[in-house]
């Protein structure tokens, strides 16, 4: 019987990265067996292109990067459509591109319930978190959180929660880059993750938010035009029908019809939901998405920059799924691209690569180094904004509220977050080394997980419950936390793949369920059994922060410049 | 920490807000809308899910005779547009009727 759990380790095979859009190289137990290829110059040439562009950008933003507000938030000043192509660019990673196409290669339909399901998570994000968040908040989610509760335990919390996201996720991300880079380039994994390392370093660091913005754009940009090229190039072959598209889908597939339909991929419906509210919820709760937030002007860009968001999100998925049924069609059939050991559909350097060979076979050395570079660009750009946002977790939460008691200045304030994002950039090529040859799939259930479990109970009720309190929020937060970690580490993916026992001790992949649950119910029951003084002080701020949140009365406006 | 919400001004504002209808309106038409659109979402979502996990041949039925595509293919293309849509649904409302509401209430406030 093939169980969810053995059908995710068959996709984490075979489809690798697409587990998770963003964490998802982490997952892609696939590139971790990468070959190194000879060396692509057409790639290398088109990277260092983009590379000396953003650096460009960099020297720009840095010249306009003079306060805490433009280092944090680009001061405020992206538009909606602008906020909605870098959130995309978050969001559309190197992984979701090539691991989701590669999971269509490999089984048809069920890259697309993988598809849907990292998108359904940007309505409810709309019409629950975009505006209050905007209205509330100045640089950090934490903001939010901490805005009538104490602030010093409440900012030590989220700024734990947002740093254990950034960090796995970071490792992800190193690995997927040093993976992706040898197969790609042809250049040594060593080499690949310090360029990764010491690139994100310069964009943050000198171009702060500006920066980190316009880089994901850019690359956004890039990556829907590229991807737009090839889903094109494939439907030209078949009239522009999807019927025949499919019929030769089918015709060439060695599991023919199965494609068609829903395979093993979600068969225990546990798993099923427990994936469901880890996207959803989890997506809603990482640092890096919700720090973009605030470069907006007010709450109606930030509606705006969902919209536009989920658009091109949705739009993205809807040709990675083309491209996918492209590759089998068009790259399976040829010899050329087919692993002469494995043979079969396996295609060289793994099925990873089904749309970098499909980006060859419609447009040619040129445009398979096009996409190689893009890819690069895509893996630096989310890395970039992940290190911003624990560079702020670091100085905006810990070490100015925290620490300094609100008594930093801002030149302090932004000096500190330079040093963190240093920090953070030499500890993320340090683990990218550390990990390299470990199985890193955990890392995508733990960093979703921790959002959805800490992080997004903490700040749904912060923005809706007034009856929430300092100790339910951390207590309630903090077991969340707690659980979701805990049943990772006992989950088949660490406890068995990992640590090598017998058999796990918890049986699900995602502890979502179980965990998102438990945070909200713990929360609540440790908010009203608080009687203290400073409880009632906290249920009656809640009056005054709901008329800020609902008409963004007093929210922090773009800079003044 | 100088923001507005110190100022006694802004305390009038607050003041004036809360106790404006207009407010009461806002809140409970917006707040409406928003939990209905989610609710819209989230059956729409675990539905899918739930037909995948319970009775997934059915996504497998062709659309009719002598043709390849499934079921499934307009139906999971559906939710994501579904949700690209409902998102368009609910910026074009907050962004205008209810915006248009709080900015009297703002103007009324001062």
């Amino acid at each position: 019987m093939k169980t969810i759990k053995t059908a995710f380790a068959s996709m984490l095979a075979t489809g690798g990265v697409a587990l998770m859009s963003t964490a998802a190289l982490a997952a892609g137990a696939d590139l971790g067996g990468a070959e190194k290829q000879p060396t692509n110059w057409h790639a290398i040439v088109m990277f260092v292109i983009f590379v000396g562009m953003t650096l460009g950008i960099t020297y720009w933003a840095a010249k306009r990067t003079k306060t805490a507000a433009d280092f944090y938030a680009a001061g405020g000043g992206i538009t909606g459509f602008q906020n909605g192509l870098a959130i995309a660019g978050d969001y559309m990673s190197a992984a979701s591109f090539l691991g989701i196409s590669a999971l269509v290669y490999g089984s048809g339909y069920d890259g697309l319930i993988f598809s849907v399901g990292w998108l359904v998570g940007w309505p409810i994000i709309l019409f629950l978190i975009a505006e209050r968040l905007r209205n509330l908040g100045k640089y950090t989610f934490a903001d939010v959180a901490s805005y009538r509760l104490a602030r010093m335990p409440v900012r030590t919390f989220a700024a734990t929660g947002s740093l254990i996201v950034v960090i796995f996720y970071l490792i992800g991300q190193m690995v997927g880059a040093g993976q992706l880079i040898k197969l790609l380039f042809g250049m040594d994994y060593i080499y690949a993750v310090m360029i990764v390392g010491a690139l994100m370093m310069v964009y943050v660091t000198f171009g702060g938010m500006v920066a980190t913005t316009w880089v994901q754009i850019i690359k956004a940009g890039l990556l829907l035009c590229g991807a737009t090229f090839i889903a094109f190039g494939v439907m030209s072959k078949f009239g522009f029908s999807f019927e025949a598209l499919f019929v030769k889908a089918v015709e060439v597939h060695p599991k023919h019809g199965a494609i068609m339909a829903p395979g093993a991929l979600v068969s225990n419906p546990v798993d099923a939901i427990s994936l469901g509210m880890a996207l959803m919820f989890g997506t809603a709760g990482l640092p890096h998405i919700l720090m973009r937030f605030f470069t907006v002007p007010d709450a109606k860009e930030a509606r705006k920059s969902v919209f536009y968001a989920t658009g091109f999100i949705g739009y993205f998925y809807i040709l990675t799924f083309i491209i996918g049924f492209g590759a089998i069609t068009l790259v399976a059939t040829n010899p050329e691209y087919i692993d002469a050991v494995k043979g079969g559909m396996n295609l060289k350097g793994g099925n990873n690569m089904a749309a970098v060979w499909l980006a060859h076979a419609i447009g040619g050395d040129m445009f398979l180094g096009f996409i190689s570079a893009v890819a690069f660009a895509t893996i630096l750009a989310v890395v970039s904004g992940l290190t911003l946002a624990g560079a702020s977790a670091i100085s905006h939460d810990l070490y100015a509220s925290v620490i300094m008691h609100g008594q930093a200045t801002e030149g302090k304030e932004v000096t500190v977050s330079k040093i963190a994002s240093i920090c953070l950039g030499v500890i993320a090529v340090l683990l990218g080394l550390i990990f390299e040859k470990q199985n890193v799939a955990f890392i995508v259930a733990l960093t979703f997980s921790v959002a959805a479990s800490a992080n997004f109970p903490v700040l749904v009720l912060s923005m809706f419950w007034g009856g929430l309190t300092t100790r339910g929020a951390v207590i309630g937060g903090s077991i969340g936390l707690l659980m979701s970690v805990i049943m990772v580490v006992l989950s088949k993916a660490v406890w068995v793949q990992s640590f090598g026992f017998q058999a796990e001790i918890f049986p699900y992949a995602y502890p979502a369920l179980f965990s998102v649950p438990a945070a909200f119910f713990f929360s609540w029951l440790f908010s009203i059994l608080d009687n203290s003084p400073r409880a009632a002080q906290e249920r009656a701020a809640f009056e005054a922060q709901a008329i800020r949140s609902e008409t963004g009365l007093g929210a922090e406006g773009a800079a003044a410049h | 920490m100088k923001s507005p919400a110190q100022t006694a001004q802004h305390l009038a504002s607050v003041d004036h807000i809360r106790n404006n209808p207009k407010f009461a309106e806002l809140v409970r038409k917006r707040t409406t809308f928003a939990w209905t659109l989610s609710i819209i979402i989230l059956v729409i979502y675990y539905g899918f899910i739930a037909v995948i996990a319970f009775d997934k041949a059915w996504l497998g039925t062709p659309l009719g005779a002598g043709i390849v595509t499934t079921i499934g293919f307009p139906i999971g293309v559906g939710v994501i547009l579904a949700a690209i849509i409902l998102t368009g649904v609910y910026v074009y409302r907050a962004n205008g009727e209810f915006d248009e509401i709080n900015r009297q209430i703002i103007e009324e406030s001062r």
